[in-house]
């Protein structure tokens, strides 16, 4: 019998992060292979042919946050990566008006204007100081987040150079900076801007994918995290990956092949090997041992250290830390194949504005009201929708001539009164499309069919617990250093040889890949070259 | 009701029909002729000879009226409002707490509690937010106030065939309401030339016959409308100062380096001293004690150094056609001691000039630096002297 292959690194899961991480470690001259349980790769960044012909980005809709070093490091536009801008926004208004941006800042003040003269000039220099914010977060996205009770030297040089960093930004971007980390998005832009509209529509980027509402204090944190996305340079530049974005999980994946890592789907594992205190491989549920020198998990913090290993191994303080670290999964999706694109009532026709990004976000009170009944247990029964209509920018998305929308949905919390079934799954995608045909009252004709895609099913398709598309909220008490937790944000674990590479882990969510790209410098730090 | 796309003047029927190259460029989210001519001179030489009429409406106009309508602009702006005489007009640039330039335009006092303020960059928030507690009503007119800049030695003549002494006795910095061929509007003894000229402000309604009237009027003195491309030479030559070009505004910089005091933009002279409280004092007035450590001067390129550059590489000396804006580093002593942000060849004085940043050890006028220039791909350094400005500053513009 041949002896077990050994392998020098095992990354469980085949999302965009473990790709991530698997690239960089083959790129470094490591053996690696992926395990990917379901048949497709990319986790929550998937594009699956849902109904015949149509093609949707299941979940994650949208690509901005991916860091630009790994597109350079990994040469992912020579492995197919092809972002499309997306460059305009569109609010329609219960009143019959609307609240655009577009790409043209000059048009776009034209717009605000409207709306208010003196928001119009606020809203340049509050994109400045965002920008500047930006430029003072970005150095530590891209480290390991020193953990500030430790004396081990790297976390006091990190610390130092961070603490000289953040000295540098001056007194009024410091000032700026505590106010994001401390206010909510709603007292924020509040001190910014006075149309209601525009409030809101900004507002709504500090609520995505949290359970808070734009009342809550720390959704201006999640305003900024947002903000962080950055195309060719540019921050605050979103897009959508041609071909969906399973196409930034496929591009990924073809860069880790090409450096000599091996992919596996269909292969779904049940438990990390541990023995003495070191990870020396894992088992797969068709029983299966595959064995290495280091493992990676993927998964969010509460499978990787609840269900992929004995908690009895681990620190009794970090299995309670892991067990409190909070998921509460709060959005869904409804994605729709559709006849014809929408018409909306307040800006009849196939414009421009159906191009980019359009929400369902009225007033500050609509989104704290949908928040409001999802705090008490219930989906809203006027939820905050961002839709996008790939199909409008890459045809190919859809059979021609036809639609495919993706809605993300704002608030669906995954503890819901009663739970989910298929009755309140239903009624959660009528409520979505009542909404939305408030405002386009075309839209129930022009529906072919729909998905719809509650908290629990996201979790039950992707794995990520409670459904929470951050691997965790996106909270202050659940970042930087305490991602997931203290002493356990470099990335590593205290069992030697495992490791986390999960959105879960600093610097988190959304399409970024900074989490995997850490984690793979970890490794390589940790467990030295190639065996 | 859309919004889309780039607004056009109130003159646009009238422009439109003469820009034979479709060459436009984008001012301030309006459209606005970069010539008429597929090429520029004549335009250009229209200022400096006989007559231009330049569309300025892009410009930002607000309107301020009540009893603390002169307060409010005293404590934004550098200059001494509370001298500002009725019917005169103030050129100004105005600051940040910290004292850095966050923008320049003109302020015209039209009655004891009637103000204009003009500007490039959008101040509406700005005023508000220095309103607080005071009695003025702010009112952006930007959209609907058209401007003509009527520009060159025929000027006043042409202006004189259509009003009575009140408009043609004007003096340099001042302003008037008139009729023009029954059309109300408010002249002001201004522009962006440094030539004789005035602009001309007019509701939107009227601005048409307002064109017809100054360009039928002028023809005999060959009056000429006029693009941007041609109002850019005659600003280098004047020393007068482009936002976004020759500075960065201190509200849109991202880094402190960016920012310009008034002492380092060569407007030292309009930080009035003895005056009320206005934003930047305190941080103006240390700096006035303890110097500046950048200064804005003319730079005259040496002919023969240029000539020589070219000879080397058996060209004629080829001259920059239009005005460029692109950040040029100057030498000094074989080290960079500033850059150059705007720069052309003035057809009237035949030299090439440059608007520069210098370090203030590199300032003084006669000093000796060098341009760089790129010549046939490669990267060269033509001597240059730093010279005060204006370049060019004929006594008609003042007379």
């Amino acid at each position: 019998m041949k002896p077990p292959q050994i392998w020098d690194d095992l990354v469980i899961g085949g999302g965009h992060n473990g790709l991530v991480c698997a690239a960089y470690l083959a790129r470094a001259g490591h053996k690696v292979l992926v395990l990917e349980r379901r048949p497709i790769l990319g986790g929550a960044a998937v594009t699956e042919e849902v109904f015949p012909g149509f093609r949707f980005s299941v979940f994650s809709y949208v690509v901005s946050l991916l860091r630009p070093e790994i597109i350079r490091d990994l040469d992912l536009p020579g492995h197919g990566l092809n972002i499309v801008p997306l460059e305009s926004t569109f609010n329609p208004l219960p009143d019959g008006d609307y609240l655009a941006t577009w790409a043209d800042p000059e048009e776009t003040r034209r717009e605000l204007y409207r709306h208010s003269p003196r928001d119009a000039d606020a809203y340049q220099e509050f994109g400045r100081l965002m920008q500047r914010m930006a430029m003072a977060i970005k150095p530590i996205l891209s480290v390991s987040p020193p953990d500030p009770a430790s004396w081990r030297p790297r976390d006091l040089l990190t610390m130092g150079r961070l603490a000289k960093h953040f000295r540098d930004l001056g007194e009024q971007d410091l000032h700026a900076l505590v106010k994001l980390m401390t206010m909510s998005s709603a007292d924020y832009l509040g001190e910014w801007f006075e149309s209601e509209a525009l409030k809101a529509a900004k507002s709504a980027s500090g609520i995505i994918g949290t359970f808070l509402g734009p009342r809550s204090p720390g959704t201006a944190y999640v305003l900024l995290h947002h903000y962080m996305g950055e195309i060719d340079g540019v921050f605050r530049a979103w897009g959508f990956a041609r071909g969906g974005t399973g196409a930034v999980s496929e591009s990924i994946a073809s860069a880790a092949r090409s450096f000599g890592a091996e992919i596996r789907t269909d292969a779904s594992v049940r438990r990390v090997l541990v023995k003495d205190g070191r990870a020396t491989g894992v088992v797969l549920e068709s029983g299966e041992e595959l064995h290495a020198r280091a493992v990676v998990s993927g998964l969010d913090p509460r499978r990787t250290f609840l269900e992929l290993v004995e908690p009895g191994q681990l620190p009794e303080e970090l299995v309670q830390t892991v067990e409190r670290f909070r998921f509460r999964g709060s959005s869904g999706k409804v994605n729709l194949a559709l006849s014809e694109p929408p018409n909306f009532t307040a800006l009849p026709g196939d414009g421009p504005h159906l191009k980019g990004a359009i929400a369902i976000a009225p007033s500050v009170d609509y989104l704290e009201r949908a928040y409001d009944d999802a705090k008490y247990g219930e989906f809203s029964r006027r939820p905050f929708l961002d839709i996008v209509i790939p199909s409008l920018i890459d045809p190919a998305m859809a059979p021609p001539g036809k639609h495919v929308m993706s809605i993300f949905v704002q608030y669906a919390p995954y503890h819901r009164n009663g739970g989910w079934d298929d009755r309140s799954r239903e009624a959660f995608g009528d409520t979505v499309i009542d909404t939305l045909a408030e405002y386009a009252p075309n839209i129930r004709s022009a529906i072919l069919y729909r998905q719809v895609i509650t908290p629990a099913d996201i979790e039950a398709v992707t794995g990520l617990s409670e459904g929470n598309i951050f691997q965790g909220e996106l909270a202050l008490s659940q970042l930087f250093f305490l991602r997931p937790a203290p002493g356990w944000a470099d990335h590593t674990t205290p069992i030697h040889g495992y490791y986390q590479c999960g959105s879960g882990t600093h610097p988190g969510g959304g399409v970024m890949g900074g989490s995997g790209r850490l984690a793979a410098r970890a490794v390589l730090a940790n467990e030295g070259g190639a065996s | 009701m859309t919004t889309n796309g780039l607004r056009t003047t109130p003159f646009h029927s009238r422009t439109a029909a003469l820009v034979r190259g479709q060459t436009w460029r984008r001012w301030a989210g309006y459209v606005v002729a970069s010539s008429y001519d597929l090429v520029h001179d004549l335009e250009y030489a229209a200022i400096r000879g006989t007559a231009a009429l330049i569309d300025v409406t892009p410009l930002f106009k607000y309107r301020l009226r009540g009893p603390d309508s002169a307060a409010l602009l005293d404590r934004i702006v550098t200059r001494d409002v509370t001298r500002c005489a009725l019917g005169q007009v103030l050129y100004t640039p105005w600051c940040d707490p910290e004292g850095k330039v966050v923008d320049d335009g003109t302020v015209t006092r039209l009655a004891d509690h009637h103000f204009r303020l003009t500007s490039a960059h959008p101040n509406l928030r700005w005023l508000h937010q220095n309103a607080v507690g005071m009695q003025v009503e702010i009112e952006d007119e930007t959209a609907e106030t058209a401007a003509l800049s009527l520009q060159g030695p025929s000027a006043r003549e042409i202006l004189a065939r259509l009003a009575d002494t009140e408009v043609t006795g004007l003096r340099f910095f001042r302003a008037a309401p008139a009729r023009l061929g029954g059309i109300p509007v408010t002249v002001t003894r201004t522009g962006y030339t440094g030539d004789l000229g005035y602009e001309i402000w007019v509701a939107n309604e009227r601005a048409e016959p307002l064109w017809d009237l100054l360009m039928a009027t002028g023809a005999p003195f060959g009056i000429l409308p006029t693009g941007l491309l041609a109002m850019d030479v005659a600003r280098i030559e004047a020393g007068l100062l482009l936002i976004d070009v020759d500075y960065v505004s201190a509200r849109r910089a991202l880094i402190e380096p960016q920012k310009s005091s008034p002492f380092e933009l060569n407007l030292g002279w309009t930080v009035a001293r003895g005056k009320s409280p206005f934003v930047g004092q305190r941080a103006l007035e240390a700096e006035r004690e303890r110097g500046s450590p950048w200064a804005f001067r003319g730079l005259v390129v040496d002919w023969d150094s240029l000539e020589a550059l070219f000879t080397e590489v058996g060209l004629p000396p080829q001259l920059p056609t239009t005005a460029w804006r692109v950040s040029t580093p100057v030498y000094g002593n074989g080290q960079q001691v500033g850059y150059a942000t705007s720069g052309c060849w003035s057809p009237l004085l035949k030299k090439y000039v440059a608007l520069a940043h210098l370090e203030s050890s590199h300032s003084e006028p006669g000093t000796e630096v060098a341009l760089e220039v790129t010549i046939e791909h490669r990267r060269k350094r033509a001597r240059a002297t730093v010279v005060k400005t204006p370049f060019f500053d004929p006594d008609r513009k003042r007379a």
